[in-house]
């Protein structure tokens, strides 16, 4: 692996020094996510592998271009997981792009997001230097967490080379309760649920039916179920609704123009938005295929305290939230300092980053 | 429970008006405190040396220094306004929760306002639906709890001085604890910040919404010891009190036993709600005074916790004994009563004041390690006893690998206070050394500049003073704290040490 971290140093000093954009490149799942894509591709697949995975310490350590599934693997055999659940988004994505995109599945809001299992990073600067923060343990807060910081920020700031992530032990038992619940009742549920002690994992809203599933010792999943009712989905059918939620192959992604992905306060009534919604992490994300301009989408999702994200279609307009003018200049001001001429994901994050 | 050791004065820093000119620094005081004066009622300003110097060191009282001012803000508008006024003048700014930290992090700068937030106790809001609370940085982290219980909710991170310390100290800090292997550090469980901006602009960070646009610098705000942002609000999760939690307490004859016992737990698939480790060393100095019951005979004994429903709980702490009986534990027993339970941990949460009893003063060292090494750094610190000749206790987050060594000795005696500091940093070195990180929960403040340099290359230090001048342009929030100046490192003239980049660190070479 050293000839292609060498060869990787080579190609960003180049393009630092000859003002050269570069677009960094992973497995192409998530070509779609970002401002804009601009640059001559940086390959980052060939630098791969994993670097120290020992199950009793509860970390893995991978080179960016490890795929996704080669790292699952090697943690299933061991009954460990990733519990922020990246989403594989059509294909099999690097370990490197999930944490760039900084996603999590339908366990964030229980389990936590991809930053919090972030212990440790290695960024490539544009001098070509090999600069390694955080580390491979649970605890640490020596310096500023630029690993977390380096998480979701797709790429602006340079590549990740590594990533340490903190891996957990699978639960004992899942189990998926079904209730037929309209949007409101559901919402509101979920997060009576979530206040008390029931090893609660994931909960979805669709189609009139709340989806609620447990992770746990058998004991607390039997009580659970008793405390609860509702319907007992058969495993595989549970297993398949959860895996293609995570992967977005639910129907909703499917053949719709405009999908929006509003991120609002967990507590928020159902939204004004017409067209099919989809609600996921006890209420905090809410999905909506509408045809609603832009500008409204947005409006409704501040009102709300959260914002709007226009997640697949209309390519006019920006497609994150906008940020605050203060919150904006410390942007500018970090991606100055890190990336003085801009070559790293011109744009991707930020537009005029 | 504070560490407590003769003055040391810190390096003076060239520029400022307070080194050896005290006419100068008389001048420089008159002129901010009249501005500040113009912006705060007259009891939101101290300035008589009798009133500033209990302000003059936090928990880490081997640093001290007073500073120009103390200035006490009621609201948002007054921090805002001090804020802004200094900025203008150029005045370093060093924001101050309850001073309970552990690495100098809000010791004053000579030159410098001390803002304390000690008037921002209010919690605002606990919204139990959202499980939310929204609260002043100057509330302390158990009275979250506290007003959370009625709701059936409490605040899980959980640092032992959750009785004094402050949420503002916890974020500056990202503050641990014993429960954090399972429920998070700070950084888990704070959704949102606002705060002031060096230039004196309020800024929210976070939100009650899960994602945020753009960079997560809330994640960089955590942990960054006040050299980003002056923090006024915070937004915290809370988690449903679990029903029922007991203790298993194992004794081991050999420390590298116990952490072969804290290895076959998670591979057993648990993750214990706490999991500590106390030396004998430890054990036999908090017995005599909390009489916890522990067994003085073991070389070490670990306290593993479980929690959750009723049954979980029984199947859990059925499967702890097992795995801790095949490990070798020479003997076990389990809390039967919440009583009991609480004894168990009494003497855990009494080391640092136990620590204070035995000995005039102990120097509290704050080192991670992956756990595999835990075996190699204990011997390592008994070889270290000797050539010291100081006594050192360990107590240990072990579930975390974060080691709480503390060195006793006697400031009154010539040398000792020298003795303890060089031991302690010989400990972090070789934390460094074994892939591991010189503080895993109270910080770098002014204690652990030295051992930066040995844990982050300068292209590494570089990208920290990068993040602080994005946020802080002119470097007037706690100045010289937490990340050391090439000049400093070089001074120091100690290498950088590769992490983890000893082979075999699992052999003993100490």
């Amino acid at each position: 692996m050293e000839g292609a971290l060498a060869a990787l140093r080579t190609a960003v000093m180049e393009a630092h020094r000859a003002r050269r954009p570069l677009l960094l490149c992973g497995a192409g799942t998530k070509d779609f996510y970002g401002e804009s894509r601009a640059g001559a591709p940086l390959d980052l697949p060939g630098y791969r592998g994993v670097v120290d995975y020992e199950p009793s310490e509860l970390v893995l350590t991978a080179r960016c271009g490890t795929p996704l599934s080669e790292i699952e693997a090697l943690l299933t055999a061991e009954r460990q997981f990733l519990a922020f659940e990246p989403p594989p988004l059509g294909g099999d994505p690097t370990i490197g792009g999930a944490i760039s995109a900084g996603l999590s599945g339908p366990r964030r809001a229980h389990a936590g997001a991809a930053r919090d299992f972030v212990l440790g990073a290695v960024l490539l600067g544009v001098d070509g230097e090999v600069l390694r923060f955080g580390g491979r343990v649970m605890k640490n807060v020596a310096g500023f967490d630029v690993s977390r910081l380096l998480c979701g920020s797709l790429g602006i700031l340079g590549p990740i080379l590594e990533v340490s992530l903190k891996v957990l032990p699978l639960p004992r038992e899942e189990q998926t309760l079904r209730f037929e619940l309209g949007e409101a009742e559901a919402l509101a549920a979920f997060n009576r649920w979530a206040g008390q002690p029931l090893p609660v994992s994931a909960t979805a809203w669709w189609a009139g039916a709340a989806y609620l599933r447990l992770s746990g010792a058998a004991p607390a999943l039997r009580a659970a179920r008793t405390r609860l009712g509702g319907e007992t989905l058969e495993p595989a059918a549970a297993a398949a609704w959860w895996r293609d939620l995570r992967s977005q192959r639910h129907e909703l992604f499917g053949a719709v123009r405009n999908l929006w992905r509003l991120s609002v306060p967990c507590g928020s009534a159902p939204l004004a938005l017409e067209g099919a919604r989809l609600s996921e992490w006890g209420g905090a994300l809410r999905w909506c295929a509408t045809e609603l301009p832009a500008a409204e989408v947005r409006r409704i999702a501040t009102a709300a305290g959260g914002t709007a994200m226009h997640w697949r279609g209309g390519t006019a307009g920006s497609r994150f939230h906008p940020l605050t003018p203060a919150v904006l200049a410390i942007h500018r001001r970090l991606k100055q300092r890190f990336d003085p001429h801009g070559i790293f994901n011109q744009g991707r994050l930020v537009a005029e980053l | 429970m504070h560490a407590t050791a003769p003055d040391a004065s810190p390096e003076p820093r060239p520029g400022d008006p307070a080194t050896g000119d005290p006419a100068g620094s008389a001048a420089r005081r008159r002129e901010v405190a009249r501005a500040l004066a113009a912006l705060l009622p007259a009891d939101c300003l101290l300035s008589r040396e009798e009133e500033l110097r209990p302000y003059e060191c936090d928990g880490l009282a081997a640093y001290r220094q007073q500073p120009l001012l103390v200035a006490l803000p009621r609201t948002e508008a007054q921090v805002c306004a001090v804020v802004r006024a200094c900025h203008q003048l150029g005045v370093p700014l060093v924001a101050r929760g309850a001073g309970t930290g552990l690495s100098g992090g809000a010791m004053p700068h000579a030159a410098g306002v001390l803002l304390s937030l000690a008037r921002f106790d209010r919690i605002l809001d606990i919204d139990p639906l959202a499980r939310t609370a929204r609260v002043q940085p100057g509330v302390r982290n158990l009275a979250v709890s506290e007003a959370a219980a009625p709701f059936g909710l409490y605040y899980a991170p959980d640092p032992s001085s959750q009785l004094a310390c402050t949420i503002g100290g916890n974020v500056a800090e990202n503050s641990g604890g014993v429960h954090c292997l399972k429920y998070g550090l700070t950084v888990h469980n704070v959704l949102a910040v606002r705060g002031c901006t060096v230039e004196g602009e309020i800024i929210e960070l976070g939100g009650a919404a899960l994602d945020a646009p753009g960079l997560d610098l809330l994640a960089i705000i955590l942990g960054s010891e006040g050299l980003l942002l002056i923090v006024t609000e915070v937004l915290l999760k809370l988690v449903p009190r679990p029903e029922r939690a007991q203790v298993v307490m194992a004794s081991f004859d050999d420390v590298g036993k116990a952490g072969e016992g804290v290895a076959a737990i998670i591979a057993a698939g648990i993750i214990p709600a706490g999991l500590e480790m106390m030396d004998r060393q430890a054990t036999a100095a908090v017995e005599p005074f909390v009489k916890a019951g522990y067994d003085l005979s073991a070389a070490a004994i670990l306290l593993a916790e479980s929690d959750g429903t009723a049954d979980e709980v029984a199947e859990e702490v059925a499967a702890l004994e097992s795995v801790l009986r095949a490990a070798g534990a020479t003997a076990i027993s389990v809390s039967r009563s919440e009583a009991e339970r609480l004894r168990f941990w009494s003497g855990r949460k009494n080391a640092f004041p136990a620590a204070g009893r035995l000995s005039p003063d102990y120097y509290c060292m704050d080192g991670t390690i992956p756990r595999k090494a835990l075996g190699a750094v204990l011997r390592a610190i008994e070889a270290m006893e000797q050539k010291y000749g100081l006594k050192c206790l360990n107590v240990f987050h072990a579930g975390d690998g974060n080691l709480h060594p503390l060195i006793l000795f006697d400031a009154n005696r010539e040398g000792e206070w020298q003795r303890a500091e060089a031991f302690g940093i010989e400990i972090l070195e070789l934390c460094v050394r074994l892939g591991g990180t010189i503080t895993g929960e109270h910080g770098v403040g002014v204690e652990k500049l030295n051992p930066m340099c040995v844990q982050f290359s300068p292209a590494e230090r570089a990208a920290f003073f990068a993040v602080k001048a994005a946020f802080d342009p002119p470097g007037l929030l706690n100045p010289g704290k937490a990340i050391p100046t090439l000049a400093r490192c070089a001074e120091y003239g100690r290498e950088h040490i590769r992490r983890g980049a000893v082979p075999h660190p699992e052999l003993p070479r100490f």
